[in-house]
């Protein structure tokens, strides 16, 4: 990942890459990342997402990366006009964690898992088979996603670097 | 959002003083704490998309250490005490007489002496803004964690994750002496705080 192109997805954002590109997004705390992969066309997508779901929104016109009921059929949408063939997709999920634990735990703190389960149940959804993840625990995570060889690389402060 | 629609500057003005009088009180708190002289920059106030939060610490992959307490009561939101790995270093060694150890990792004892600085910040800075606004105001039992910076905060952008990609973000930095490390507090009243706060504080809302 030296001298390849790298595609930034920020917050609440959504983006594809092909051909050695490398999509990456950082600091997921409680909010989750979703790559989706085509092996063969070299063709990915990643979205950032940050609330579970569109019910909870209160602004006029939503941000479709931003909930994870709208983000997941956006990038399947994205990543098939991209030329992905929708049956060799295949999607890694990495974040979900609980940055921050004390007693008498609100709804709100449970939100990196509820993220985690939303994202999981639009994919059964949409016949999209979840092949790696890393979610849970209380640690941040960078996410790069090459879009040739279709390796998600997870850096976190506490446990380093790894490849799923 | 549509309560700052008339009137805009204005009522930056009045946020702006909150997070003077609640900065002040608690950079008092930490100079006591210290027996130091600890200096204040003008807060800042205003709307920070999501994205860029995190740059007023070092961007969103810098480790920092936070102290973080939700505030419950008449005007919710999120409150953080923000600072680098060297001014937590420095500050344990200061205040508790600690000699961190050169590893990145912290002690419970640790962790627990600077979760407790951030309970007494924020202590501080709460209470002097119920006292102004007579609204009731108390904070949760403070956490602390050490990690990428846009991690920690995206926590305390959920209430505003609902109503757009930006959130109204009360940003005091705090100064010790000479010294470039600093700390920043950072109030992150929930959207609906702000009719409560001004209300309390009589800034027409019509």
């Amino acid at each position: 990942m030296t001298d390849a192109t790298i595609v930034k997805v920020g917050m609440a954002d959504l983006n594809v890459a092909t051909g050695g590109a490398v999509l990456r997004t950082t600091g997921l705390g409680s909010c989750v990342g979703l790559t989706l992969h085509d092996p063969l066309r070299q063709a990915a997508g990643m979205v950032h997402i940050m609330l579970p779901s569109s019910d909870i929104a209160l602004e006029g016109a939503i941000n479709p990366a931003k909930y994870a009921d709208t983000a997941v059929p956006e990038l399947l949408e994205r990543v098939l006009r991209l030329g992905a063939d929708r049956r060799r997709l295949v999607a890694k999920l990495a974040g979900g964690a609980q940055m921050f634990t004390f007693a008498g735990a609100s709804d709100s703190l449970r939100i990196g898992p509820r993220n985690a389960e939303s994202v999981k149940r639009e994919l059964q959804r949409l016949n999209i088979p979840l092949i790696a993840e890393d979610t849970g625990g209380h640690h941040g995570r960078t996410i790069e996603l090459d879009s040739a060889s279709g390796v998600l690389t997870i850096r976190s402060v506490q446990y380093g670097v790894k490849e799923i | 959002m549509e309560l700052f629609e008339r009137d805009l500057e204005f009522k930056m003005d009045v946020l702006r003083e909150v997070g003077n009088i609640g900065a002040g009180h608690a950079a008092t708190a930490l100079s006591r704490l210290l027996d130091k002289p600890i200096d204040m920059a003008v807060p800042t106030v205003s709307f920070v998309p999501f994205e860029l939060i995190a740059d007023r610490v070092g961007g969103s992959e810098e480790v920092v250490v936070a102290v973080f307490l939700r505030v419950d009561g008449d005007a919710p939101g999120n409150m953080f005490f923000l600072m680098s790995r060297d001014q937590a270093r420095r500050l344990l060694e200061g205040l508790a007489g600690i000699e961190p150890a050169e590893s990145d990792a912290y002690s419970e004892l640790e962790l627990s002496a600077l979760c407790e600085i951030g309970n007494i910040l924020a202590g501080s800075y709460l209470s002097s803004l119920a006292d102004l606004t007579r609204l009731s105001l108390t904070p949760s039992v403070p956490s602390v964690a050490v990690d990428m910076a846009g991690a920690i905060l995206s926590h305390g952008l959920l209430q505003f994750g609902t109503m757009g990609d930006d959130a109204l973000l009360i940003d005091t930095t705090f100064l010790q002496g000479r010294q470039e490390a600093k700390g920043h507090f950072f109030f992150i009243p929930d959207p609906e705080s702000f009719e409560k706060l001004f209300v309390s504080l009589g800034v027409p809302l019509e």
